[in-house]
């Protein structure tokens, strides 16, 4: 459905990398999660593939159209949502809505089995201006007046920045729905937990891809054995897990330490502890996320 | 006060910073001085006028060769008469004419008078009083000179007629052009500003990821544009004829027709400015530097043109509102029609379409 | 342990809107409080009230012993603040940022000196003290950002939202920047998206609805909501709320 092929990007003449070499593919029906940190080149990919920028390098296909010569055929089939939601901050939602419909060629009727979930969140408020909304619904809209004209891909560029947790945990129920009515989607988000509800990610940063796969497969590849340590005292943990000789990474997990050892220094890890004032630690295996796996990628 | 100095170090690194600000603020007073100290004056030089001779005799060759060794005339031709006169005036081609009455060299002679007939074109009353006083100062001077000569007091005596505008109001001067600056002002301002809005806003983007072809963007963006426009230039006449007594004296409908041509024109130029402005401030201060002073002083309601350097008067061909600006007088002061203003029509359509073809064709369908 | 913030009933009113009813609280010396809300909470313009900027309608408060309403002005030098959208010049180079806080906040020509080439080598900025900071990346930018709110060595530091948009990494190391500065004895009063940042504080505080809903360390919380995360902790509360964001 979506193809790249070594995608490169730059700006300013040459002086900022933007994206360097992609190439990836996206099948039909798929729910694909574009992973990374700000700056990565997630909105420029995006950008590329709907046609709004053009590639230095490398070719991209989307619903079997070239992003370069049959543009005006993907601007026709894709639903696009770009960061920030722009909306028209002075019509109401239900203007909003119109106008999206008419610009794609439609009307509201025609598609609105698709939207109705998700609009009759914000139809209450549907004589309110687009600029006086909250997050949460500025993005309900967003991707109302995305899907409007039923396409057969959906580009959403980070939906769930700057959204209360709440909204979001919505949003990513409103996408799996979507994805049930045969909908491509594309979508990039900075937030690792939501990578796990995606079909299959990539993982991006400073432009270039670290990894491919579905969830799990990024999990299996994650190389050592981790394990998580707690103890009452989680900063002095830190400064003392860092300081072992036996430790290979350690990384702050909220209430736990994300350690990887050297071979088999992982005994000697609690009795050197309780020597520090740290008698309480406890220690297990657990399986990696997808945040260590990041960090693991972005150390290599 | 340390912390004082500290603050107003940062803020001169940040104006010497900004490449942009820094030409305007240091390119702009010296522009102006150049432009205001060199160029541009309100003195009158070489204006074209016009001698008709119906008596041909001594005295009225002698003060003709004195008109004409004048710094502040230019005589166009010697016309043979009325038709003529009417015609060159009504083309704007002189701005007085200084006529002789059969038997003038006589009638000084014999009476110790003698009455020449001015006609001065009032339609720019500050040039109209300023060339008829050169005029008088000539004639005064002149006749001094004959009193020297002669046994007798002779005196010339100028009959002075004021065509146009025979109260030499300033109105029907600055209101055309007031007209010129304010349509123009508005038209490139509000169109360059509400493109480059939904480039900010980031709905340009999503517009153009749709079946919408930019050609419609653009007239849509167009369109409220010249509504509102063409209203206000109705308001402005309905308010000139009520309150400042200068009604349309020509064809109301080629005079909007001339109008939506110099609108249109506006128009295309707030298009090409808002394809370049990256933010609305970029584009309210490209229309008010990039339009606002060439009209001002280039359209010929605050300067003459025929007083500017060469390089000045060519430039001012570029400017849309000198044309529009003789159409407005044509039509609206003297009363004349399609015959009188074709050339500045076709001038106005042919800028229009080219400045609305490169918009289109530049048009950026991609971000970049 | 000394307590450096006081609120007691702090209440703000915008017309008949009440942002923030009646908050009491305390944060002690060196403690990492954690400042918890969802959009619309009532976060920022408690923030606010704190750091001086907004005059509460009622209710009293005290920031380094100073009073919110009588002392504003003391307040503002004992305090350091970051917020998200960075508060460094862009068209200014990483040492003329730094000298410029620094000399705002008062400090001597010597004194400037020593700290400007402290916290480049800190940061391990030294070769970019003369790059402009819009060719920053995002994550240096941010450590610097945080740095400088610091630059004046005052008590209490607030941070508005300070990791949003960096890599893992960058935030771990951000993270690590604050603990060095906790155990200087320097007081974080912090909010955040990231719910596992929450876990880094010694408390947590939860605003729902203009209220502060709960206030406890993230274990205790934990334990109260029978939650195996600060995430879930956070999702019960923000479900309940009224107040969607507007």
């Amino acid at each position: 459905m979506i193809t790249l092929d070594n995608i490169t990007k730059t700006y300013n003449k040459g002086q900022v990398l933007a994206v360097k070499d992609i190439s990836f593919s996206v099948e039909p029906g798929e729910l694909f999660g574009l992973i990374g940190p700000d700056g990565a080149g997630k909105t420029t990919l995006f950008r590329i593939l709907t046609t709004l920028l053009l590639a230095d390098k490398g070719s991209a296909v989307v619903n079997g159209f070239d992003v370069v010569k049959d543009y005006a055929k993907i601007r026709n089939s894709v639903g696009y949502m770009p960061g920030r939601f722009s909306l028209y901050q002075d019509l109401t939602i239900e203007e909003n809505l119109h106008f999206f419909a008419t610009v794609f060629g439609t009307t509201i009727k025609e598609n609105y089995a698709l939207i109705k979930d998700i609009y009759q969140q914000i139809e209450p408020f549907k004589d309110r201006r687009a600029g006086k909304l909250s997050g949460g619904m500025k993005q309900k809209l967003a991707l109302c007046c995305a899907l409007i004209h039923k396409p057969a891909v959906l580009f959403l560029d980070e939906p769930t920045t700057g959204v209360d947790v709440v909204s979001r945990k919505e949003f990513w129920e409103m996408l799996a729905r979507l994805k049930a009515e045969g909908i491509t989607i594309l979508v990039s988000t900075p937030y690792m937990d939501e990578a796990k509800l995606c079909d299959r990610i990539a993982l991006i940063q400073k432009g270039s891809i670290l990894s491919i796969d579905d969830p799990a497969g990024i999990v299996r590849s994650f190389p050592d054995k981790l394990y998580a340590v707690q103890a009452g005292n989680t900063h002095l943990l830190l400064r003392e897990v860092r300081a072992y000789p036996g430790t290979s990474s350690c990384f702050a997990f909220g209430d736990a330490l994300h350690v990887t050892f050297r071979n088999g220094e992982e005994q000697g890890l609690i009795p050197y502890l309780q020597g520090k004032g740290l008698p309480d630690t406890t220690m297990s295996a657990i399986t990696p996320g997808i945040e260590d796996c990041f960090i693991h990628l972005l150390k290599s | 006060m340390k912390q004082l100095l500290t603050f107003i170090r940062k803020e001169f690194l940040h104006v010497f910073r900004d490449r942009k600000t820094l030409l305007m603020l240091f390119g702009l007073p010296i522009a102006q001085i150049v432009l205001f100290g060199f160029a541009l004056s309100n003195e009158i030089k070489n204006t074209r006028i016009a001698v008709v001779d119906y008596s041909k005799d001594a005295v009225t060759t002698r003060i003709i060769s004195k008109i004409a060794g004048s710094p502040y005339f230019n005589i166009q031709r010697s016309l043979a008469g009325g038709q003529e006169l009417q015609a060159a005036f009504k083309k704007g081609n002189i701005k007085m004419a200084v006529i002789f009455p059969a038997g003038f060299g006589d009638d000084l002679t014999h009476t110790g008078k003698a009455t020449m007939q001015v006609i001065a074109d009032a339609s720019d009353p500050n040039q109209a009083t300023t060339i008829t006083n050169y005029l008088n100062q000539i004639v005064l001077d002149f006749n001094a000179g004959l009193a020297q000569d002669a046994a007798q007091p002779m005196q010339i005596l100028p009959e002075i007629q004021m065509l146009y505008n025979p109260a030499l109001r300033g109105a029907p001067n600055f209101v055309p052009g007031v007209m010129a600056l304010v349509l123009m002002l508005v038209c490139t301002m509000m169109t360059s500003v509400a493109i480059v809005r939904e480039k900010e806003l980031g709905t340009m983007e999503i517009l153009l990821v749709s079946p919408f072809r930019p050609l419609y963007i653009i007239i849509a963006k167009l369109a409220p544009n010249l509504l509102i426009s063409v209203v206000n230039l109705f308001i402005i006449l309905f308010l000139s004829d009520i309150f400042l007594d200068l009604p349309v004296k020509g064809s109301l409908l080629l005079l909007v027709t001339g109008s939506v041509l110099f609108i249109l024109t506006c128009l295309s130029i707030g298009l090409l400015l808002s394809i370049s402005a990256k933010t609305q401030q970029a584009a309210m201060m490209g229309s008010l530097m990039g339009m606002m002073l060439p009209t001002m002083l280039l359209t010929g309601f605050l300067f003459p043109i025929e007083n500017m350097p060469v390089a000045l008067q060519v430039l001012s061909n570029l400017v849309p509102s000198r044309w529009y600006f003789i159409i407005i007088k044509q039509v609206m002061l003297k009363g004349l029609g399609v015959a009188a203003v074709w050339r500045e029509l076709l001038i106005l359509t042919g800028m229009c379409v080219l400045l609305f073809g490169i918009s289109l064709r530049n048009f950026k369908i991609r971000l970049q | 342990m000394e307590t450096v913030i006081t609120t007691d009933k702090l209440t703000k009113r915008f017309g008949s809107f009440v942002a923030c009813d009646a908050l009491s609280f305390t944060v002690g010396r060196g403690e990492i409080f954690g400042f918890l809300g969802a959009n619309g909470a009532g976060k920022t313009t408690a923030m606010r009230m704190l750091c001086g900027l907004l005059a509460p309608s009622s209710g009293k408060a005290t920031i380094a012993g100073f009073d919110v309403y009588t002392q504003t002005e003391k307040i503002k030098r004992s305090i350091g603040y970051m917020s998200q959208k960075f508060s460094l010049y862009d068209d200014l180079t990483v040492a003329e940022n730094i000298r410029f806080y620094a000399g705002i906040y008062g400090m001597s020509r010597p004194a400037i000196r020593t700290k400007t080439t402290q916290l480049l080598e800190e940061l391990q900025l030294q070769n970019e003290a003369k790059t402009l900071v819009r060719e920053l990346p995002l994550g240096w930018k941010q450590k610097l950002s945080f740095s400088v709110s610091i630059v004046h060595e005052p008590g209490i530091v607030f941070l508005d939202e300070p990791t949003g948009g960096v890599d893992p990494v960058t935030r771990r190391q951000f993270w690590d920047l604050i603990y060095a500065a906790a155990d200087k004895g320097v007081t974080i009063f912090v909010t955040t998206h990231y719910m596992d940042e929450a876990e880094y504080c010694n408390r947590v505080s939860i605003m729902v609805d203009g209220v502060i809903a709960a206030l406890d360390s993230p274990a205790r919380l934990k334990a109260e909501f029978s939650a195996s995360s600060m995430e879930d902790v956070f999702y019960e509360l923000a479900r309940k709320a009224k107040r969607k964001g507007d």
